[in-house]
């Protein structure tokens, strides 16, 4: 039997004037998968889910949820998706119990099951204890899985979440990817937008990078790191003069260059495993280089921006930059 | 911190959906009853909103005392003769102008209320366009009754006394409250259109004022020039008043009644087609 995708996009794109917010991505995502979309602020993530989910008008190219043309069917893609945006979207006005209750009612569910629902997704999602609360009480992680607990009413079998874990603390931020994992466990599909490298490693099964509206690069998180480097051996010279010497001992033993800040003395390795490190720490020392610290750290997105795109997350020069870079495109 | 490779567990091969469950899950359109249910659910959330902003109804309650006592007292002599002379002809108006300004919040509150997270909800939910419309304006029913049946409390507290008695009374209170949801529509539009909740304020005042004063709320059209004497005869609002003085103090369902039901249905026919395609719009 052949099953249909839960997301297939091709080519879209939305313009906000002259600017065009997301340029032509291309989204594929399978039934039961849970896909990152991974970028820095601005990228365009909000942008490219609020068209896929009948938000924002599509102004180029084509997306089909489980085969439903989205701009020519929009109420049926509606029927399909349950959607956790970037913000709050609770009413502040009804406590919590309302607010699943009323989304329920919106969606034709009877008045008996709405109310069932929202008692079950509220235990669900440890929120028990303030369903009757107005929503103005609430901590923002509180606020985050009512949010996403408001999305799945109706059980929808696509969830949009939209940096679900952004400004929760670590405790909160575990909870909500296990609560993310058994979702897809019940046979739900993800489609979930970040800007941490490691959540997306966490929980995707897939990752697309996306940058200034582009789709930069895609791939599983192994595919991903193994372009960057699993880890980045950081180090600081004792003598900011020996870096040129420096970069050339770790060209010649990794065959790459690592990346130099001339100013502080500071430079970075992408290694492909870890253990890599004590090479390059003992080719210095033969080559007689100091060094005042060293770590060894997971790469930062700023990594994975750089070596992907060619410029880091903050910077927004030249964008033909992008296109000269390590294509992960992984054939499906 | 290390990077390490957890990924979710297989799930227990979930069931995939194919072309035909899509199918079976989804309509093509809301129905007309799924449309009144939505409609109603969105007037319940309205109600409970209201029940804890009691502020909300500040406009329905001192309006109608001040304003009738005000213009009773300010224009009474000089028009009627007396305050109770001028009393039959200025409650049916000030009826329609509380009204006005009642269906006025109506537009300013949607407006408020579409930048809040919670109408992203909304529209992404499978819900009929006219829904979240439609639904805070049969709440606000409730605020017309107050403000009307207030308005002619004050007038009877004054001396009012409607020829119509309670019959010709309550139907003019239902009146007020068919016409008050019809213009709502108009400020609707307004707030589905306009930038902001302050210039749907603004926008509002300038269409309430030319229809409220420039009707025969107040004075009687006689006393007018012809130029504005032509534009309160077509003023849907002076059907309304004319109309609501024949039920409250004559008792009299008249012809003019009916065209203030031809004038309300034809301000719901423009306007709400407008609102929900420029609330569509505000995707
Ligand atoms: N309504 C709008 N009008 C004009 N520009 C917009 C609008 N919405 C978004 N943009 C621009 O489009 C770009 C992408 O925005 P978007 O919100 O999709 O980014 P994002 O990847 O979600 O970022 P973040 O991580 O900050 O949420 C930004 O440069 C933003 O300024
Ligand atoms: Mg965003």
């Amino acid at each position: 039997m052949k099953h249909i995708p839960a997301v297939h996009a091709e080519g879209l794109v939305k313009s906000f004037g002259d600017f065009r917010a997301v340029d032509g991505v291309d989204l594929h995502v399978d039934q039961g998968e849970i896909y990152g979309v991974l970028g820095p602020n601005g990228a365009g993530k909000t942008t490219m889910l609020k068209m896929l989910a009948t938000l924002l008008p599509i102004d180029g190219g084509r997306a089909e949820i489980f085969g439903v043309d989205v701009r020519r069917d929009p109420h049926r893609t509606r029927q399909l998706l349950g959607v956790t945006g970037q913000y709050a979207s609770v009413d502040e006005n009804l406590t919590a119990n309302e607010n699943l209750w009323l989304f329920g009612r919106l969606q034709g569910v009877s008045s008996r099951t709405s109310r069932a629902t929202a008692a079950q997704l509220l235990e669900q999602f440890g929120l028990q204890e303030a369903a009757n609360k107005p929503i103005s009480q609430f901590s923002g992680g509180m606020r985050r899985r009512l949010d996403l607990a408001a999305s799945l009413i109706t059980r929808p079998p696509l969830i949009f979440l939209d940096e679900p874990t952004t400004g929760l603390d670590p405790r909160t931020r575990g909870q909500m990817w296990d609560t993310i994992r058994e979702l897809v466990a019940g046979g739900c599909t993800v489609l979930l937008t970040t800007q941490y490298l490691d959540e997306a490693d966490q929980l995707a099964d897939r990752i697309a990078v996306i940058d200034r509206g582009r789709k930069v690069a895609e791939g599983t998180p192994d595919e991903l790191k193994a372009s960057v480097g699993n880890s980045t051996l950081r180090l600081r010279l004792t003598d900011g003069a020996d870096q040129a010497v420096a970069a050339e001992v770790v060209r010649r033993l990794l065959g790459e260059d690592p990346v130099l800040s001339p100013e502080s003395g500071r430079m970075n390795v992408a290694l492909a495993t870890a253990d890599r490190a004590a090479d390059v720490l003992i080719s210095l020392r033969e080559a007689g280089i100091g060094i005042t610290s060293v770590s060894v750290d997971a790469p930062t997105l700023d990594e994975v921006f750089l070596a992907l795109t060619g410029h880091d997350t903050g910077d927004s020069s030249d964008p033909s930059a992008a296109a000269d870079k390590r294509q992960l495109e992984v054939a499906r | 911190m290390t990077l390490q490779m957890t990924q979710p567990a297989p799930a227990a091969t979930p069931r995939r959906l194919t072309p035909g469950d899509v199918a079976a899950r989804t309509t093509s359109h809301n129905s007309l009853r799924e449309t009144l249910s939505q409609t109603m659910s969105m007037a319940w959330r309205a109600t409970k909103k209201m029940r804890r902003n009691p502020e909300q109804f500040f406009d329905v309650t001192i309006q109608p005392l001040l304003f009738t006592a005000m213009f009773a007292y300010l224009l009474g002599g000089g028009l009627s003769g007396s305050v109770e002379a001028y009393l039959p002809l200025v409650i049916p108006g000030i009826l329609a102008q509380t009204a006005l300004t009642a269906c006025m919040a109506t537009g300013v509150q949607l407006r408020e209320d579409m930048e809040k997270g919670v109408f992203d909800r909304f529209k992404s939910l499978p819900m009929a366009r006219i829904a979240p419309l439609a639904g805070p304006m049969i709440a606000d029913l409730l605020r017309y009754a107050i403000a009307s049946t207030l308005t002619f409390v004050t007038g009877i507290a004054m001396g009012y006394r409607p020829g119509g008695g309670v019959a010709g009374v309550a139907m003019a209170i239902v009146l007020t409250m068919i016409a008050g949801w019809s213009l709502a529509w108009v400020f609707t539009w307004v707030g589905t259109l306009a930038r902001s909740a302050q210039s749907v304020q603004g926008i509002s005042m300038m269409i309430m004022f030319p229809l409220t004063f420039m009707s025969n709320a107040l004075v009687p059209v006689e006393t007018l020039p012809g130029w504005l004497a032509a534009f309160v005869k077509v003023n849907p609002v002076s059907y309304i008043v004319t109309a609501t003085r024949d039920l409250a103090n004559d008792g009299q369902i008249t012809g003019h009644v009916g065209w203030a039901l031809v004038a309300c249905a034809a301000v719901i026919a423009i306007f709400a087609p407008l609102s929900v395609r420029s609330y569509k719009r505000h995707l």
